[in-house]
């Protein structure tokens, strides 16, 4: 049997994507929420994810990187028409980080401003991160009408990112801050409902292969088992979320998984109308992929690595368990 | 000439970003490993000064790691926006090694680094320790990887043609090939030599505000000898790598030595103005036969000219110049790290000027690093892979006014970036000396584990 290589590394770039949304996300929404919170919350924040984000924010990384290795011809058509908004989502990258640090060193006026920074990095790098999302499903068509998807699918993403932070900050968080961050998640949640909800609907629209793999029937009976799952996933979160305020008996994680799981499945549904394109209705994955000598030396590397990668993630989580603490640096 | 302009826009742009990037690994890389020293120096002596030292410099440390990962991250992508006929041509072997370095380098330091910065009380001592050698170990792998890479573009190797494609035939021969070997050390032994005098320079910036702290006194010291140590020998290092390249790229030692004709006992220009129009030399002091003398061991050494290369050679004046600066610089570090050396020698503390001196010095290493990859990078052209791809033919069809809007946000970024990182850095080496007086020998404060 000849192992199918192009499949393998979609596989690989849609987990390390999915990777990247799920830990970069509840990153990029902490510091989202940083304007809605006192200051001594603010630090409490930004301890809670100092210890991962830069590890997070790799994924990405690794995301372009199999896109590059293993699918070069689609990785040129892909960074030249999303090239602007990923320019913007680059600057926003680099202003969230060296924010990061700055912040941690700075006082009086000159931290503020770094707060600000920090929060407009993230923001900024959220809403080009929706830009592209809707240029890549609508196969990188221009015009008003798609700015204006563009610009709900940005909201959307934001509203995804802040629902992750808001569950991040749920879990690792207690008192006040924590009853805030309920506040959040359930804000966040009707941003996702918005934003899912479009794409879902505007995918078929634009595409009709997305459209005859939704609604031909019979499948499409098995298939709205999906949007189902999604919903109760979606209610689900939202009264684990409400549960954790009332003090009901709930795991404070519990918000968190929810969250995921509703990522898991809106990226499942995504990956079900892309595949096999790489470039929407334009180039298959197996018209994009670069040598097999060179996926195989790289397949090979990875089943080697990934699993330490994986090992020492897991380990550095586990250093930092438990809730944050009040602030990073501790003198 | 529009295809020209978007060229000479996406050349730019992209030598901004690399330019900008390599300041902040060129300091990260060695001073990972200053750091396993420091902790090392605070896990077993149990002293307060080196915990201070240690928790000085890694916030100096993930500082300068940020710069360089956001930057780097920049660069990941403009691969494919600005040259995507690179990764058509050579992706083949160009991508296994970026995906190494990602893989086995970037998750390694950026995991650990959190362990490191905020991990001390969370963990035992060994394991903080190990947390920093990874960390460390993760900076140099990720140097291996990428020098593998830009040392193939100079000297191709261990590639064939198979279905049309260019794929790696023999790996080892592609990571090892000709110039790898000497550019991966002269590019640790640079950062090293940067990492030196930052750590030298804040360290003197640090006593000038308050003359008795005794971490600075230490690190001033640490930072001179790591100089002396690595100066004379990336000087001798870099002789070697300058013979390499003149065996596998003679148009560029051309263009560095400035020599227009093939000739016999070719003179060494010291200094000269070197006319790209009437390919000569004008007010040129030069020694006669010195550079055939240092280049082929021979006053009658027969070296090759740019007569000899044209077209495909790269412009003699920027590599002429950067070169000059490059060794100029590297002379000056000798002379100054050599002499502190012996002016710091027994605990003496280093006179005013001195301090003022190393202060001054804190950058060098960014200038020599910035003019040596100046050197063999134009000295490269016009080729992106020798021999093999044309930066011309590698440019992305991105048109001239998103190139324009783009080079502007990044330099406005860069720019408010790099002044931020100097102010903080200089602020971060005088906060808070002398707000407690350390004398040598006081152990760590209870509860934090040395």
């Amino acid at each position: 049997m000849i192992l199918d290589l192009p499949v393998i590394f979609t596989v690989l770039m849609g987990l390390a994507i999915l990777a990247y949304v799920i830990l970069d996300g509840y990153d990029l929404g902490v510091a989202m929420l940083m304007p809605a919170a006192t200051s001594g919350e603010q630090e409490r924040m930004v301890a809670s994810i100092g210890p991962f984000w830069d590890a997070n924010q790799t994924w990405l990384v690794l995301g372009v990187g199999l896109l590059l290795v293993a699918f070069p011809a689609a990785h040129g058509i892909v960074m030249s028409a999303l090239y602007l908004p990923v320019i913007a989502m680059l600057v926003g990258l680099m202003l969230r980080g060296v924010s990061f640090e700055f912040r941690l060193k700075a006082e009086g006026w000159h931290r503020e401003m770094w707060n600000r920074l920090f929060w407009f990095g993230s923001f900024l790098a959220s809403v080009a991160q929706g830009f592209m999302l809707a240029s890549y499903i609508t196969g990188f068509q221009t015009g008003f009408g798609y700015f204006v998807f563009g610009l709900v699918v940005a909201g959307g993403v934001c509203g995804g990112y802040v629902l992750l932070g808001a569950t991040w900050l749920i879990w690792r968080t207690d008192g006040e801050l924590q009853r805030k961050a309920v506040a959040w998640a359930h804000w966040g949640l009707l941003w996702v409902a918005l934003g899912v909800g479009l794409v879902s609907l505007a995918t078929p629209v634009v595409s009709e292969t997305v459209f005859h793999r939704w609604f031909d029937f019979p499948r499409t009976l098995g298939l709205m088992l999906l949007p189902l799952a999604s919903g109760a996933a979606w209610l689900w979160v939202w009264r684990a979320a409400s549960y954790v305020r009332a003090e009901h008996p709930m795991p404070h994680w519990a918000p968190f998984a929810g969250a995921v799981t509703l990522y898991l499945l809106a990226f499942s549904g995504l990956a079900y109308s892309l595949f096999p394109y790489v470039v929407m209705d334009r180039m298959t994955i197996w018209e994009a992929a670069a040598h097999p000598s060179s996926l195989k030396i790289v397949l090979a590397g990875a089943l080697v690595v990934l699993p330490f990668i994986i090992g020492y993630t897991i380990y550095a989580y586990r250093v930092f368990r438990g809730k944050a603490p009040d602030k990073l640096y501790e003198h | 000439m529009e295809t020209g302009e978007a060229l000479m826009l996406a050349r730019a742009q992209f030598g901004l970003n690399i330019s900008f990037h390599i300041l902040f690994p060129s300091i990260t890389i060695a001073l990972a490993w200053i750091l396993v020293y420091f902790r090392a120096r605070c896990a077993v002596s149990g002293e307060r000064v080196w915990l201070d030292t240690y928790k000085l410099w890694s916030k100096i440390f993930a500082l300068t790691f940020a710069m360089g990962v956001v930057s780097g991250v920049v660069m990941s992508f403009q691969f494919g926006t600005n040259w995507p006929g690179f990764m058509n041509t050579v992706g083949n072997v160009a991508g296994p090694l970026l995906a190494f370095e990602v893989l086995t380098a970037f998750f390694l330091e950026a995991t650990f680094l959190g362990v490191m910065l905020f991990g001390m009380n969370r963990v035992p001592v060994w394991v903080h320790l190990m947390a920093t050698v990874l960390v460390a170990a993760g900076t140099t792998l990720s140097a291996f990887w990428i020098l593998a890479l830009n040392s193939w573009m100079h000297t191709p190797a261990g590639h064939g043609l198979v279905d049309g494609q260019i794929i790696a035939a023999d790996w080892s021969q592609v990571i090892f090939n000709p110039s790898f070997p000497y550019r991966v050390v002269h590019m640790l032994l640079a950062s090293g030599l940067t990492a030196a005098f930052l750590v030298a320079g804040l360290s003197a910036w640090r006593l000038l505000k308050v003359a008795r702290d005794a971490a600075a006194a230490r690190t001033l010291r640490t930072g001179i000898v790591i100089g002396a140590v690595l100066a004379p020998v990336q000087a001798f290092v870099g002789d070697l790598h300058g013979l390499n390249t003149l065996e596998h790229q003679p148009a560029k030692i051309a263009a560095m030595e400035a020599i227009w004709k093939t000739e016999k006992g070719a003179p060494l220009v010291l200094f000269a103005i070197p006319n790209e129009e009437e390919q000569r030399n004008d007010f040129a002091i030069q020694i006669p036969r010195g550079a055939s003398l240092i280049l082929r061991h021979s006053l009658d050494g027969e070296l090759k000219g740019i007569d000899e290369f044209a077209p495909d050679a790269p412009p003699v004046l920027p590599l002429f110049f950067a070169f000059r600066v490059m060794v100029g610089t590297g002379i000056l570090m000798i002379a100054l790290s050599w002499y502190g050396v012996w002016r710091t020698r027994r605990k003496n503390a280093a006179p005013l000027w001195l301090l003022w001196t190393f202060a001054g010095f804190t950058f060098s290493g960014w200038i020599a690093t910035l003019a040596g990859w100046y050197v063999t990078e134009i000295g490269r052209q016009p080729w992106l892979v020798t021999g093999i791809l044309r930066t011309a033919d590698a440019v992305g069809p991105v048109g001239e006014a998103q190139l324009g809007a783009s080079l502007t946000s990044y330099v406005v970024t860069y720019a408010l970036m790099l002044v931020a990182y100097m102010v903080v850095l200089t602020h971060l080496a005088g906060k808070g000396a002398g707000s407690r007086e350390l004398s040598v020998g006081e152990p760590a404060p209870r509860g934090v584990p040395a």
